[in-house]
């Protein structure tokens, strides 16, 4: 489904990854993780098309096409989702309307029809109450007034309603309380575990991996996969940390 | 208002479309707006074409009005409005100009309290691209002995271009010591992690655009007469800009 190649990408000017190759696979559950500054954050920018982000050699390839020359809202379209380490507040912009608009956009450009109103209001309140997100917030600004909590629901929301191909997902799990972090792991499991669909996430912690068993996990250091492993990595290096484990 | 042709040296026209002003001279006597006392009053106003209009509003005493202006139209539209408010008199204006191209758009207001306990309200959003020009002057002016006078100008621009232009002037000249006058000011551009977050779900930039600078000039219209049709002409508007 994705293929990274030797991906190297700048950041004002700066180079953050280096050389980073990974392939994903319909059905998988990929987890990267890494210590503070090794470019996890920059591969989900990159990988969902920020401005800024620059790559400067190697190439994404996601269902056959380039990545890397579409648009954000083409990869939107193409199935790709990006859940965001700290979600944007937009006051004066509802959640229902610019999701609404958001996915018959995402419709429109893949031939398919727009969904109405009400078909659209049946299908946010299931995945509100998948995620236990009051349909009261859905219809307030984007994130106006949210806890760290309720907006990483949001974004779980946003991606039940999306319902991509693949979620790449940062940090999805800072800032959320056991019981939330509960909620939105089975949230993650119950729209995205299928043989079609795929996930990475991104995380400081194995604690999320509790909830959401990956297939295969990868350290990132430095910008390149320094070690790859099955899940075992993970509490590998919750036990020996980073700078053991990526030495 | 004013009798003699205006320069840009004068103050209320300094950033005027001077030719068109001058296209337009002489100026027919301002439209008189009379809201007797424990009145009220609502209007909506539409320019959409260009041109120059002049209001005076003379609102008495514990009377309501409110004005609703959507600036969008012609090379060059000016709304200027002399409001004189009386005791206990309460005035709104919710103002949006949108422009692109060459256009110059201006509001132009003086609010005088002229006695005690009045209140004034403005909100003026601005939304400009190309090498279009937006001006808002606001003088509110309280007289003598209009105390407990509470006065407040709310206005913000949107630059669309670099090349585009956003003028405001908020003024005040108080002659009473127990008032309230308070005025806010902002221009920017549109937030770029915003417009990220919305393109990252799948909407093309242009209605990504469109969806923040609704929201933008959301507000200005509440409560106003024919609302939906304001909005509408805003949104168009907005639409043919991004």
């Amino acid at each position: 489904m994705l293929q990274i190649e030797n991906l190297h990408a700048n950041v004002a000017d700066k180079p953050i990854l280096k050389g980073l190759s990974l392939t994903i696979n319909a059905g998988e559950i990929h987890a990267i993780m890494g210590p503070n500054g090794a470019g996890k954050s920059t591969l989900s920018y990159v990988l969902g098309g920020r401005p800024g982000y620059e790559v400067t050699d190697g190439s994404a390839t996601f269902d056959a096409q380039d990545l890397l020359e579409m648009a954000p809202h083409e990869r939107a379209a193409a199935g790709l989702f990006l859940g965001f380490q700290y979600p944007v507040e937009i006051p004066g912009v509802s959640n229902v309307q610019f999701l609404r608009e958001s996915l018959n956009a995402q419709r429109k450009a893949r031939g398919e029809e727009p969904l109405s109103g009400g078909d659209f209001l049946k299908l946010a309140r299931e995945k509100a109450g998948l995620l236990k997100l009051d349909m009261d917030m859905l219809k307030r600004p984007v994130n106006v007034g949210f806890s760290g909590g309720e907006k990483k629901r949001n974004e779980m929301v946003q991606m039940g309603i999306i319902d991509p191909k693949l979620a790449i997902l940062d940090e999805t799990d800072s800032g959320l309380d056991i019981d939330a972090l509960r909620i939105v792991g089975d949230g993650i499991n119950s729209i995205m575990r299928r043989p079609d669909k795929a996930v990475l996430l991104i995380t400081h912690y194995q604690r999320l991996l509790d909830y959401v068993q990956p297939d295969f996990v990868h350290v990132l250091a430095a910008g390149r996969i320094v070690k790859s492993g099955g899940p075992e990595l993970a509490l590998e290096l919750e036990r020996a940390g980073y700078a053991e484990i990526a030495a | 208002m004013t009798a003699t042709l205006p320069s840009r040296r004068d103050e209320a026209w300094r950033y005027s479309d001077i030719d068109a002003v001058a296209a337009a001279w002489p100026l027919p006597a301002p439209e008189s707006i009379i809201v007797p006392a424990a009145g009220s009053f609502k209007r909506a106003i539409i320019q959409d074409e260009g041109g120059i209009r002049q209001i005076e509003l003379m609102i008495g005493k514990g009377a309501a009005a409110s004005l609703h202006v959507l600036n969008i139209g012609g090379a060059y539209g000016r709304i200027e409005l002399a409001v004189t408010l009386h005791e206990g008199a309460d005035f709104t204006l919710g103002a949006a100009q949108i422009g692109g191209g060459e256009q110059t758009l201006e509001i132009v207001t003086t609010i005088t309290h002229a006695e005690p306990g009045a209140t004034s309200r403005q909100m003026v959003r601005s939304v400009l691209g190309g090498t279009a020009t937006g001006t808002y002057l606001g003088k509110v002016a309280v007289a003598r002995g209009a105390q407990q006078t509470d006065s407040e100008q709310d206005v913000k621009a949107m630059l669309l271009d670099r090349s585009a232009t956003a003028n405001a002037k908020p003024e005040l000249e108080i002659f009473a010591d127990d008032v309230k006058c308070a005025h806010g000011c902002a221009i920017g551009e549109l937030d770029a992690m915003s417009l990220y977050y919305l393109q990252s779900r799948g909407l093309p930039p242009a209605e990504a655009k469109k969806i923040l600078l609704q929201a933008f000039v959301a507000g200005v219209f509440d409560g106003a007469e024919d609302e939906e049709q304001l909005q509408a002409l805003a949104l168009a508007k907005l639409g043919e800009l991004v």
